[in-house]
């Protein structure tokens, strides 16, 4: 069966390291797909083949029945898949909203509405909502990179959404925020819309099952088991492969 | 309230500035006009220079090439075809953006002193054609006699230094009008968005690549116009003109003006070239060693140049707003600013 995301025989290798060796994965629409296992089991390295970052020696990718393998990430972007970064990426000197809508440009707002009053207009209707939704109203119009750590975290959602998404890829979101922050960021994800599948990678393995409903874990490159949360948490392989490795 | 203020407060300065302007004719003698009108076509440059350098991030040595093309192509058309300005405008803006549109594929995917150095190169190599090509050029003897310009069919000519000082001043206020709207649009926004963060906005799908081309002819256009005024302001032009010492001249007077500043660029061309000019004639031979204190101090002082430390000033000036106050301004609605 083929799902909006498939990737198949997807080999990376840097030098005499093969960081990916033949992996295949599927995230269907609307999915909530998880990716684990331990440091340097290629995680990062296949979330960013899927973004565009990296172009694999071997192997397809397809999107919603298309090969977009030979697309960047502005081009995988306005096919709808959005990348949200392990450090949080917003433009520093543009207010909040402006980040929402510099993101929003490319899919969402018309290309007839680049006077000043029709993008304010269009800004109004599409960055209201959304910082809304993600508790950042108070600062709409601080510059972000005023923004402290998980604000900037929770903009870069915005800004992910503001693109009307059809695949949200999360690297490691709750890296570097607090308690409160990391609860917060749940709700946040929790309330995401289900037209937006989810492909996240992450270490903390309360959050993983608490968000998904796929895991697949990885290790040394290759696919080592992909279940459901509960048949991966009682996976004998999966409980050995952190036993040998875990981050 | 406080950011109202300052905004009108600002705007008065810059209406006052915009009456001086005008009234400077009657009130200077010759010499000063044609100077002021010759700082006024640097000016424009410098604005140029503002738009690539602090707006769309791709600091350049190298406007000088479309301030050359537009004036060579002013001074030839101004000859040989139409003594008619809006004509001369047109043409000098369409050569400007060509060459700044062929230097696009050299630029366009360099970055930081990457991009300072092939500019420096390309302006220098233009410098060069320019002293060769002789049959259009002039050689390195220049164009001289270009005739006086009417401002658009059925007006006079522009016989005297205030006419032809007015008609700068109108072209580059209406330019620099064009280029803070032009800021003001969803193109500015994402080039200042490119400006802080060139891969976050690459994984939204923007097309980082096109906007910078349009950025870089967008500025070649405002160069080239800006050599179409140097030519009305001294109906002559000689490779002189567009030397290694312009383009340095240029970037720091943006510099100091601040990078990011369409009035800093303005502000910081105006100073640089008052202090070569002006002091020339009072501190014979020193005017370049005021240049370079000039600029050291600059950087050493006022790092983000004079706008950004007034602008500090004044976010310093005003009270630090408290949550619930924050709150009620923080709206949507001033995104559109």
């Amino acid at each position: 069966m083929t799902g909006l995301l498939d990737a198949q025989e997807v080999s990376v290798r840097y030098g005499s390291l093969a960081a990916l060796d033949g992996v295949d994965l599927c995230v269907h629409d609307g999915q909530r797909h998880a990716l684990i296992g331990p440091n340097g089991a290629g995680k990062s390295t296949l979330l960013d083949v899927l973004g565009g970052s990296t172009r694999p020696q071997r192997g397809t990718v397809r999107f919603a029945g298309r090969d977009i393998g030979r697309l960047g990430p502005a081009g995988r972007a306005r096919r709808g898949i959005n990348r949200i970064h392990q450090r949080p990426a917003v433009f520093a000197t543009l207010t909040a909203a402006e980040n929402v809508v510099v993101a929003a440009l490319p899919r969402v707002i018309p290309r007839r509405r680049w006077w000043p009053a029709g993008r304010r207009r269009a800004a109004q209707q599409l960055a209201g909502p959304l910082l809304e939704q993600m508790g950042l109203t108070a600062v709409a119009a601080v510059p972000a990179g005023h923004l402290a750590h998980g604000q900037r975290r929770q903009l870069e959602i915005a800004m992910a959404l503001a693109g009307r998404p059809r695949l949200l890829l999360l690297d490691e979101p709750a890296a570097g925020l607090s308690a409160v922050e990391v609860g917060r960021l749940v709700e946040l994800l929790q309330a995401l819309p289900r037209a937006v599948a989810v492909l996240l990678v992450e270490h903390r393995l309360d959050l993983v099952y608490a968000l998904s409903d796929t895991v697949t874990v990885l290790r040394d490159g290759r696919t080592l088991a992909a279940g459901t949360p509960d048949e991966i948490r009682t996976s004998p392989l999966v409980r050995q492969a952190y036993a040998d490795g875990v981050a | 309230m406080s950011g109202e203020v300052i905004r009108r407060a600002r705007g008065a300065v810059a209406a006052l500035v915009l009456v001086g302007l005008v009234v400077a004719p009657w009130v200077v003698d010759d010499y000063t006009t044609a100077l002021l009108a010759r700082t006024l076509a640097l000016a424009l440059v410098g604005v140029s220079v503002a738009l690539l350098t602090g707006v769309a991030g791709m600091p350049t040595l190298g406007q000088t090439a479309p301030y050359a093309a537009g004036a060579y192509a002013c001074a030839v058309v101004g000859s040989r075809v139409s003594d008619v300005g809006v004509v001369q405008l047109v043409v000098a803006a369409g050569a400007g953006a060509l060459l700044a549109a062929l230097i696009v594929p050299l630029v366009v995917h360099a970055r930081g002193v990457i991009v300072l150095m092939i500019t420096l190169a390309i302006g220098e190599l233009v410098v060069v054609v320019l002293g060769r090509w002789r049959s259009v050029t002039g050689g390195t003897d220049g164009l001289a006699g270009v005739p006086a310009v009417r401002p658009f069919w059925g007006l006079p000519a522009l016989a005297s230094d205030q006419g032809r000082y007015l008609y700068a001043l109108v072209v580059v206020a209406t330019l620099v009008g064009a280029v803070l709207v032009l800021l003001r649009t969803r193109a500015g926004l994402v080039l200042r968005a490119g400006r802080d963060d060139e891969t976050r906005l690459r994984a939204s799908g923007h097309r980082v690549a096109v906007h910078l081309s349009g950025a870089h002819i967008a500025a070649g256009a405002i160069a080239g116009a800006a050599g179409s005024v140097l030519v009305v302001a001294q109906q002559y032009i000689s490779p002189a003109d567009f030397g290694f010492d312009t383009s340095a001249l240029l970037l720091l007077g943006v510099v100091i003006g601040g990078t990011a500043s369409v009035g800093g660029a303005l502000v910081g061309a105006a100073l640089v070239i008052a202090v070569r000019d002006w002091l020339f004639g009072v501190l014979p031979g020193h005017a370049p060693l005021v240049l370079g204190a000039l600029f050291v101090a600059t950087v050493y002082l006022l790092p983000t140049g004079v706008n950004r430390a007034r602008s500090r000033l004044s976010e310093a000036a005003a009270p630090q707003p408290d949550p619930p106050a924050a709150q009620e301004r923080a709206t949507v609605g001033e995104v559109g600013r």
